[in-house]
């Protein structure tokens, strides 16, 4: 954290300023932070120019011409912090050069996620959506501040001034200032309450493909995560959690772990035995060597077989309604045509490349974290209380992650909390310490994607026409007892629904029902969240129902759109740069799939390619977006392209399984991700929009496994109701699986 | 115990377990963070290290192994091919995370200092063995094809 930064902490100088600009309706935290003495003496001898310009919580000016834009956002891959710069630099006519980017720290009263509410965190691909008004203000207001500075300066109007690329110029005078030079007068003018924010049609850099800027240290090494944070003195941590979900530590013996050379420490806390060491290597040893004995007694202890065969069950059982419209049974029951099928998903897990790590200095009076941190307000009142702190004495450095998609952003904040009760158990010292997971702690522990099972049933009349719909959901929710438990409303948790209870489709007679269930194992949100299974069941079974009218599954899908115009523009869009329709040669097969999540609409058409020896191979994926204003076209097709590797290494392999409620996969040999080997090809197609952007983050994910598996049914015949695709269905097409 | 080998050109003796994978000692003893953890057995490339100019998994090498060797890692990298490689990763915008992508280069670097003119098929056979969870795999391709024909260019 710099100097300045701890400026922008305070109090004395927001004193001053209150009168000067009150906070926004978007919660703004305007008010002027100068430069401490030292900083700002630095700055005039360098620069003779003045102190950093601070007008609010997002960003700040200096001497020297650098605008550091401060990130509320995690940076877990997804291109946040370029984003956050570029909507900042956008309407501050920053040079993009120039733009630096910096981690907010834990705050929640300045850096809240406007989606969440009071809780600063990043999810649900949110962040570019809550940021948009929020961060133009912001930029346009300092920018507002550095014309006035100007105009004061050379006793011309605003009007007359214009800014490009971080100088402001007066044409009529032909003078001209850097920002540096503005910033020490910029800094003594009242925050304006309004702004007039900039017309699309002038934006320089949104839309345009600004360089992401954390490309470059992730080139030659130096990007820091929290794998990488070292402090001096600082410990490594290994955590020994029970084999099954729920058990606890009944004794341990900690001889052997005690005599691996390097090994410092061995604690009880409440996950498990934790083996404290100066190095990883003597961590892992001594954990290694660690005997423990488990009280089994109120684990989980059935099989993820068991499980699916309850859920099937349930699923014919009275559940609870997440949406109904008009009399599905009946219309089902008069239907000239019914179809029904099934669709059963394992639980997933995460498995960023990064295994989950979180450093943690620890006194009698505070709590100091540093990590790939992406929930901060929830992270802060849980490590407070397993510090025995206020949450005000637990403060958050926010690190690069080495992926999330969700992982890090849990209602129980483990692995913070992990690192925290260690630190405490080793007795508070200041010590610093480190948690590291391992990749076999990262699968073996918890937090997936649930189970679920899905029923399908829908009738179409005698001209093919779907009348009704009923779709049955069972499932753990991810929401119940946490702190999140009051956002179930009616008995239903939105996440397991979404996507499914908001089907774009025009169907007359719907109901879909939810059935939840409770398992001792512990679940979260994956990427897309509901619509990694919603979307998979309603893409492949209105593409069954297509098939049964006799019609192509583009046609089918597009004629009950018409209330959604941009769900059914990118499903055009997909389907005409995919060239939907034209002949493909034999063994060849296309399927379509469209999805809204987090409010964007994603279309694909996958083409799979089935050999003479009978392997399949996914050749080519085509996406359609349209995420509203695209704020760096470059970043969104990134977010696609990956979202579909994502997507497609679940469907094709993903299961996370319990046997007698041990997980029975251990590393990356049993549970397989996506390789470079696998990976189509990818078109990317981008609606142009000047809607407010939405996010990219997750959207792909959601219809690339319907894609496929309906390209699949095009060239085989066969369908795919259990994932991950069985390997009866690849072996019957003649593919080898492993 | 001391273990001593060459490491980024500069002669090296490290003072640790000579069992402990190269991985940690690289990390932990030398102070070079570059290279990564990701699975511990060999199977996900984020460790990826250049042994006698070979790629290697450092995270299943002993540190004893390495004695009398060349070990070139992220910091390290200097070959035009090196250079090649990530210019283009910069030129393409691959990473994401990013954390995957110091194994990604240095598999696409040793590729590339044998084979100018890889086809896909033998991006397949050398990068197969680097897992990208934001499966930036597509951006890999084109830019290794792309370093090939910088480097076709200046040759």
């Amino acid at each position: 954290m710099s100097i300045d930064t701890l400026i922008l902490q305070q109090p004395t100088r927001r004193d001053f300023l209150k009168g000067a600009g009150s906070a926004t309706a978007m919660a703004l935290t305007v008010g002027f932070e100068w430069a401490g003495p030292t900083r700002r003496a630095a700055a005039m001898a360098a620069a003779s120019a003045g102190a950093p310009f601070a007008p609010n919580a997002f960003l700040r000016i200096s001497a020297d011409n650098s605008v550091t834009v401060i990130a509320k956002h995690l940076e877990m891959g997804q291109g946040a912090y370029t984003g956050i710069a570029t909507i900042v630099a956008e309407e501050l006519d920053a040079d993009w050069a120039q733009v630096r980017v910096e981690s907010a720290p834990a705050d929640a009263k300045r850096y809240a996620n406007l989606v969440f509410g009071t809780l600063q965190g990043t999810g649900g691909s949110s962040a570019m959506a809550n940021s948009w008004m929020q961060l133009r203000e912001a930029g346009g207001k300092a920018r507002m501040m550095l014309l006035t500075a100007a105009a004061n300066q050379w006793h011309v109007p605003v009007a007359e001034l214009s800014v490009e690329k971080s100088v402001v110029h007066h044409a009529g005078s032909q003078r001209q200032a850097p920002f540096g030079a503005l910033v020490r007068m910029a800094a003594a003018l009242p925050v304006p309450d309004k702004v007039t924010l900039k017309d699309p049609k002038d934006f320089k850099l949104i839309g345009l493909q600004a360089p992401r800027v954390d490309v470059p240290a992730k080139v030659n090494g130096s990007a820091q995560f929290t794998l990488d944070f070292v402090l001096p003195g600082m410990l490594v941590a290994l955590l020994k959690r029970p084999p099954l979900f729920g058990a606890t530590v009944k004794s341990f013996d900690a001889a052997g772990a005690g005599a691996v050379p390097g090994v410092v420490k061995v604690v009880q806390v409440p996950r498990g035995v934790a083996v404290v060491a100066n190095s990883f290597w003597a961590a892992k040893q001594g954990r290694d060597a660690l005997k423990v004995e488990w009280d089994d007694t109120h684990a989980e202890k059935r099989s993820s077989a068991a499980l699916m065969e309850e859920y099937r069950q349930l699923a014919d059982q009275p559940a609870v309604s997440a949406r109904k419209e008009g009399d599905a049974a009946a219309a089902i029951r008069n239907a000239a045509h019914t179809v029904s099928a099934s669709y059963e998903f394992p639980y997933l897990a995460h498995a960023p490349m990064e295994p989950l790590d979180a450093v943690v200095k620890l006194t009698a009076s505070s709590c100091e974290i540093w990590a790939g941190d992406q929930f901060q307000t929830v992270d802060q009142g849980n490590a407070a209380k397993a510090a025995g702190l206020d949450a005000q004495q637990v403060s958050i450095h926010t690190l690069y992650a080495g992926g999330s998609f969700g992982r890090r952003a849990n209602l129980g904040s483990d692995y913070i909390v992990e690192a925290v009760s260690i630190a405490k158990a080793c007795g508070a010292d200041g010590t610093p310490i480190k948690l590291q997971w391992t990749r076999e702690d990262d699968l073996h522990g918890g937090l997936y994607r649930p189970m679920y099972f899905h029923k399908l049933e829908a009738g179409l009349d005698a001209n093919g026409k779907l009348t009704g719909w009923r779709h049955v959901i069972v499932g753990q929710s991810i929401m119940a007892d946490t702190i999140f438990a009051a956002m179930i409303k009616d008995g239903i948790d939105s996440t397991s629904v979404e996507g499914a209870a908001t089907i774009a489709y025009d169907i007359p007679n719907i109901s879909v029902d939810l059935s939840t269930t409770k398992t001792g194992v512990p679940v979260l949100w994956w990427r897309v969240v509901g619509s990694s299974h919603t979307s998979f069941a309603v893409e492949a079974f209105i593409d069954e129902l297509a098939h049964a009218a006799g019609e192509d599954g583009f046609s089918f899908r597009r004629k009950l759109l018409d209330k959604h115009p941009r769900m059914k523009a990118v499903l055009e869009l997909a389907a005409e740069k995919s060239g939907w329709g034209s002949p493909l040669p034999k063994g060849k097969g296309r399927g379509i799939a469209v999805a809204e999540a987090f409010k964007t609409y994603v279309a694909q058409v996958a083409e799979v390619s089935v050999d003479d020896s009978g392997h399949v191979s996914i050749d080519r994926v085509v996406c359609a977006v349209d995420c509203g204003t695209p704020i760096n076209p470059d970043v969104i097709a990134a977010n696609m392209e990956g979202g579909i590797g994502f997507g497609l290494g679940a469907v094709l392999y993903g299961a996370i399984t319990l046997k007698d409620g041990r997980v029975e996969q251990d590393n990356f040999n049993s549970y397989r991700v996506l390789r470079m080997n696998e990976m189509p090809k990818v078109e990317v197609h981008i609606v142009p929009s000047n809607e407010a952007p939405t996010g990219v983050g997750e959207p792909g994910v959601a219809p690339v496994g319907p894609a496929v598996a309906n390209a699949i049914f095009a060239a085989t015949g066969k369908r795919i109701h259990v994932l991950p695709f069985p390997k009866a269905v690849l072996e019957l097409a003649g593919r080898t699986s492993a | 115990m001391s273990t001593s080998f060459v490491l980024n050109g500069k002669p090296t003796t490290l003072d640790a377990d000579p069992n402990m994978p190269l991985l940690w000692a690289l990390r932990e003893v030398a102070g070079l963070t570059g290279t990564k953890f990701g699975c511990g057995m060999a199977l996900c490339g984020a460790c990826t290290v250049h042994l006698d100019g070979q790629p290697i998994r450092s995270c299943v090498m002993p540190l004893s192994a390495v004695a009398g060797k060349q070990v070139t890692t992220i910091e390290g990298l200097q070959s035009k091919p090196a250079r090649a490689v990530q210019a283009a990763w910069i030129g393409l915008q691959v990473p994401q995370c990013g954390y995957c992508q110091s194994g990604q280069i240095m598999s696409a670097t040793a590729l590339l200092e044998k084979n100018t003119a890889p086809t896909d098929a033998d991006i397949d056979g050398a990068m197969s063995g680097n897992i990208c969870r934001c499966s930036t795999y597509t951006r890999i391709r084109a830019a290794i094809h792309a370093a090939a024909r910088s480097l076709g260019a200046t040759a």
